[in-house]
This record gives structure tokens, C-alpha cells and sequence, in this order.
């Protein structure tokens, strides 16, 4: 099966189901959209993340009533130089998207979901650790995998792979 | 050594009850029944518990950084030893995730070498987790034959791989090598007694009024607690979670087997066993159809740019013999873009997010691990109950610390 090419064009995906969601209950909120692969991306504005997470959880159109994943990216030297991503799933719609939010890398923060999903805490310890992205409202944010006094966030890209020596 | 530093000077745990009232016990990371390096900080009063934290980080090892160091095909190694109870389920979200960035379809016979290996993985991890569960609630028994059947599975493992337990199988495009012979008579043997050795367990356990004592009612998630914490897998059906990714979200050829998910409604440690069970029996009927639809052909997909070429090729024909120089040295590249492919492994989601830039080497490779997110159901299963009920809990949700960490 040969890759299909990526479409990004809002026209041809404002038919689906989460960016119709999201277009119309929180406008201004999705900047772009992604099918590729099969699969749908998200890219939602920094301030309105919880909103738009907590409209594709409870409307009825939707029903993205399990978070699966939170994980992040580091795009080192582009600016806005991070991205958390959110993989959603839909239990009764057996679907899955991604929800992605770009982040300055001059002072990387986003609010915490942990208030919609409370599993989603050890995720932004892991990403907070390792990637040194700031959770707003999370309830304990502390490194998690590496020790406490560890300076600098292993998964950075100007981290070199050995450590800093 | 911050760990314990922390904890000497200001416990991590802060006192709700107040005063002299609760004290901190500190489980781990050396403790048997924690299957691992897991560290618990137990806040109790008496011997009921006010409060658990866990503290992990132990056997963090940077996988995802050095995957960032590494050739495509060098990954599939390191993703062994992230579970290391179930590494070929591991190996196969990690090929499943690339070859779905290629745009890569595997031959048939590929396909189920694969969905048997991955069933007779997971039956292999079904039998640690019942084995040290049983063991942890005082059922030796059960270890012993559930370890005389898992030889048998490592056995096989063998066969295949040239390796008990790290097995790196498979490969983008395909498996590494077809299976040799005698293989498949020494699996359908075993297929033919195993399901009599599952009610073995479980003429020793189900009924058994200690075991039932000890795990009936306790350390109960509720299903909407499930979905909040992100619970997936065996633990999150014991709470009436209907899903399943081989059957809702089907990858790798598992539409084409037939096989029914077990559901529970109560949530406690037995719903949980009794899940896991059925998932035996599953697990095992899903290999004899496998067995019985396996076809003749090749076990690597038609690809020289990205598979490495037959031995014999190699030496006949000089394209061949470019391929492979170019594949060992160089990597084969990947187009650019980013996919998650998220398995059910046994223990739960087993989700890989790769995303590529173009070159031989991911940009960043992500393992939403299971046991990670399973380990959020502690506080909802242990707070209030008993201390002895910790080992219940933490054997009920099945974690590997390698899963954990990474």
C-alpha cells in the first residue's frame, strides 16, 4: 500500500467529526488539522487546550472519553519549539485522533489536563522530567524518572546522548 | 540516592490524619512482592492505609534518547527490553509503528508468524504474572507449574530467535528468519495440552476459599475511575471496560481471528484474575487458528530498500549485495511524518509514537507503556484498606518496572 500524500486542507476534513467539534463550539481554537496516514492530528491553540479537550470529551458528537497518551516533541531550533501531544480515543466511536499543541520554547508551559483525566498526572511528571515543559494547576509536578537534583532534561535536543560531561 | 536523601530529611508523604496519629512505611525497591524495583511510601494508621505514593524511576535507562541514536532497524533491539515479560508484543507495536510510516505491507505468512508469537507471548507473560501473584498471596504451587509451562514457551522462543527472553524477531517488513523446522509440531503439541493445564491453575485457585478470601472485594477500581486514570488492558475490563484493541481497533491481521474479550463488572483483584484466565484460553485457541492458517511463502516483504536481502541472493547477485552494505551501513530512510500505534499488550495499551524526519534515524521514539498508566490505580485501590491487601493490588495490575521506567 503505498502512502497516500498527507491532506491538510480544512475544506476537505471540516466533515469529520472532531473538527467539526471543535469549529463550531470553539472558534479560533483549531489552527490547523493533519490526515495522514489514517490518521487525524489536531493542532489546537496553547490557552484554549483544556477547553477543546474537555468539548471533544463530553459532547455527544464526539465522545473522546479516554486519553491514551501524553507525550512531547522537541522541534530544537524551530520556533514554537515544543509540542505536547494528546492521543485521544472514542470507546463507543472506535476512533482515535491526535491532539497537538505548539509550544514556545522561550517559556514552554501548558495548562495540566489533570483535572479532566487524573491519569494523566505521572505523564506531565514524565514530560516536565525529561522534557522541561511546565503543567499549570498539576497537582505535584516533580521529576519522576530522573533523580531530583538532576540538572537539565534529558530528552531536549541540544541534550547531547552521553550527558553532559 | 536522592531518593532516599529526600525522604530522610522531608517525607515525600505528608500527614492528612495528622500528628501522631499515622507513620510512614517505606516498601521497595527491594521488596519481592513489587516484581521489580518499585518503591512504595505507605502512609498508615494502624494497618489501614491513609495514603500510597509509588516512586519509580529505578531502572529508567533513557531508551527513548538512545533511539534517537540509533538506525531504524537498531531500535527493534532496545524495544526487548523495555517489557521484558513480553518482548515480542513490544517488538511488534515498534515494527507495526514504522512499517506504518513506510507504507510497508508484510507478506501473509509474515503476518501470522507474528499473531502466533504475539499470543504465545502473551500467554508466556499471563503465566509470570499468575505464577508471582499466586506466590505473592501464599499459593507456591501455582508458580511451579506455571513456570513448567512457560519453559516451554522459552523453548520455542528458542527455536525462533536464538533467544529465551530478548528475542528481537522481528523486522521491519517481516520476521528475521522463517521458522525452523520442527517448530510447528512442537507448538501444536503444546497447543494440544495447554488448555488442560489452564484449569489446572484453575481447579487449584477459582475455587480455592484462601485465594478467593484474599482477592474477592478487594482493591476495587470503579469503571469510571478506570477511563479517569487511564487504565487499559486486563485491569481495566475487570471494571467493566469494554475495550480491546485486537478486536475495536484491529492491527497486524487480528480481524481475521476469532476470539471473544472477556469483560468483568466487579473490579476487584478476583474480576481481574478471573479475566486474565479467560485470556489464557484465548490466547490460545487465537495460536491454533494461526497454526491452521498458515500459508507457505516468503516471511519478508518484497522492499530491498528497507529489508535485508536473502544470504544466497547476496552471493549471486551484485544489487543484492549493494542493498545490504547500503541497509548495514547506512540505515534505510524513512519518509517524513509521525504515526502512534498503539497494541494491546498484555498488560494493556502498548502504544509506540514515532516520528520521522526523513533520515535513517527517528527523530523521536515515545512508549506509552501500560504499566505506567496502570500504576495511577494504587491510590484508588489501596487508600483505606488494609496493608496486607498492597501485594493483592500491586500483583492484580500485573506491573513490570521495565514498563514503568524505560
Amino acid at each position: 500500500m503505498p502512502l497516500e500524500p498527507a491532506i491538510t486542507d480544512m475544506e476537505l476534513l471540516k466533515d469529520r467529526v472532531a473538527v467539526a467539534c471543535l469549529l463550531a463550539g470553539l472558534p479560533g481554537a483549531l489552527l490547523a488539522a493533519k490526515f495522514d496516514r489514517n490518521e487525524l492530528t489536531l493542532i489546537v491553540d496553547q490557552v484554549q487546550i483544556v477547553e477543546a479537550l474537555r468539548l471533544l470529551r463530553d459532547s455527544t458528537e464526539t465522545q473522546f472519553n479516554a486519553l491514551a497518551d501524553v507525550t512531547s516533541v522537541d522541534l530544537y531550533p524551530a520556533e514554537p519549539r515544543f509540542e505536547v501531544i494528546y492521543s485521544l480515543i472514542s470507546y463507543a466511536r472506535r476512533e482515535r485522533i491526535r491532539v497537538k499543541v505548539p509550544i514556545s520554547g522561550l517559556d514552554p508551559y501548558v495548562e495540566s489536563v489533570t483535572p479532566l483525566w487524573m491519569g494523566a498526572s505521572p505523564f506531565e511528571r514524565e514530560i516536565f522530567d525529561l522534557m522541561g515543559i511546565r503543567f499549570q494547576n498539576h497537582p505535584d509536578l516533580r521529576r519522576i524518572l530522573m533523580p531530583d537534583e538532576w540538572e537539565g532534561h534529558p530528552l531536549r535536543k541540544d541534550y547531547p546522548v552521553e550527558g553532559y560531561r | 540516592m536522592a531518593h532516599i536523601d529526600q525522604f530522610r530529611s522531608a517525607p515525600v508523604v505528608e500527614t492528612t490524619t495528622g500528628g501522631d496519629r499515622t507513620m510512614v512505611l517505606n516498601m521497595g525497591p527491594q521488596h519481592p512482592s513489587t516484581h521489580g524495583v518499585l518503591r512504595l511510601l505507605l502512609e498508615i494508621d494502624g494497618e489501614t492505609i491513609v495514603r500510597i505514593r509509588p516512586d519509580i524511576g529505578f531502572l529508567h535507562t533513557g531508551i527513548e534518547k538512545t533511539c534517537e541514536a540509533k538506525f531504524y532497524q537498531q531500535v527493534v533491539p532496545l524495544t526487548d527490553r523495555i517489557d521484558y515479560l513480553c518482548p515480542m508484543t513490544n517488538n511488534f507495536t515498534y515494527v507495526l509503528a514504522v512499517e506504518k510510516l513506510l507504507g510497508l505491507e508484510v507478506p501473509p505468512r509474515a503476518m501470522w508468524i507474528r499473531l502466533m508469537l504475539n499470543e504465545l507471548t502473551r500467554i508466556c507473560s499471563h503465566l509470570v504474572w499468575l505464577g508471582t501473584h499466586a506466590m505473592d498471596i501464599g499459593a507456591m504451587t501455582v508458580f511451579l507449574y506455571c513456570f513448567r509451562e512457560r519453559e516451554e514457551i522459552l523453548k520455542m522462543f528458542e527455536m525462533v530467535a536464538g533467544q529465551r527472553m530478548m528475542t528481537s524477531y522481528f523486522r521491519v517488513g517481516g520476521v528475521s528468519m522463517d521458522l525452523p523446522l520442527g517448530f510447528l509440531d512442537y507448538l501444536k503439541n503444546f497447543a494440544g495440552y495447554f488448555p488442560a493445564r489452564i484449569e489446572q491453575y484453575s481447579d487449584l485457585l477459582t475455587d480455592n476459599p484462601i485465594w478467593t478470601g484474599r482477592t474477592k472485594g478487594v482493591a476495587k477500581i470503579t469503571t469510571q475511575d478506570a477511563t479517569d486514570l487511564m487504565l487499559t488492558g486486563p485491569t481495566a475490563r475487570g471494571s467493566g471496560v469494554d475495550w480491546d484493541l485486537r478486536r475495536d481497533m484491529p492491527y497486524g491481521g487480528y480481524e481475521q481471528l476469532e476470539f471473544k474479550v472477556p469483560v468483568a463488572t466487579e473490579g476487584d483483584v478476583f474480576a481481574r484474575y478471573i479475566i486474565r484466565m479467560e485470556e489464557l484460553r484465548q490466547s490460545i485457541s487465537m495460536v491454533k487458528q494461526a497454526i491452521a492458517r498458515l500459508p507457505e511463502g516468503p516471511v519478508k516483504a518484497d522492499a530491498p530498500k528497507v529489508v535485508l536481502p536473502d544470504r544466497e541472493k547476496m552471493k549471486t547477485q551484485m544489487e543484492s549485495l549493494i542493498h545490504h552494505f547500503k541497509i548495514v551501513t547506512e540505515g534505510f530512510t524513512v519518509p517524513e511524518g509521525e504515526v502512534y500505534q498503539g497494541v494491546e499488550s498484555p498488560r494493556g495499551e502498548m502504544g509506540y509514537y514515532v516520528k520521522s524526519d526523513g533520515t535513517a534515524k527517528p527523530y523521536r521514539v515515545h512508549m506509552r507503556s501500560p504499566s505506567f498508566a496502570n500504576l495511577n490505580a494504587l491510590g484508588v485501590m489501596c487508600e483505606h484498606n488494609l496493608l496486607a491487601d498492597v501485594v493483592a493490588a500491586v500483583g492484580s495490575i500485573d506491573v513490570v518496572l521495565g514498563d514503568v521506567d524505560r
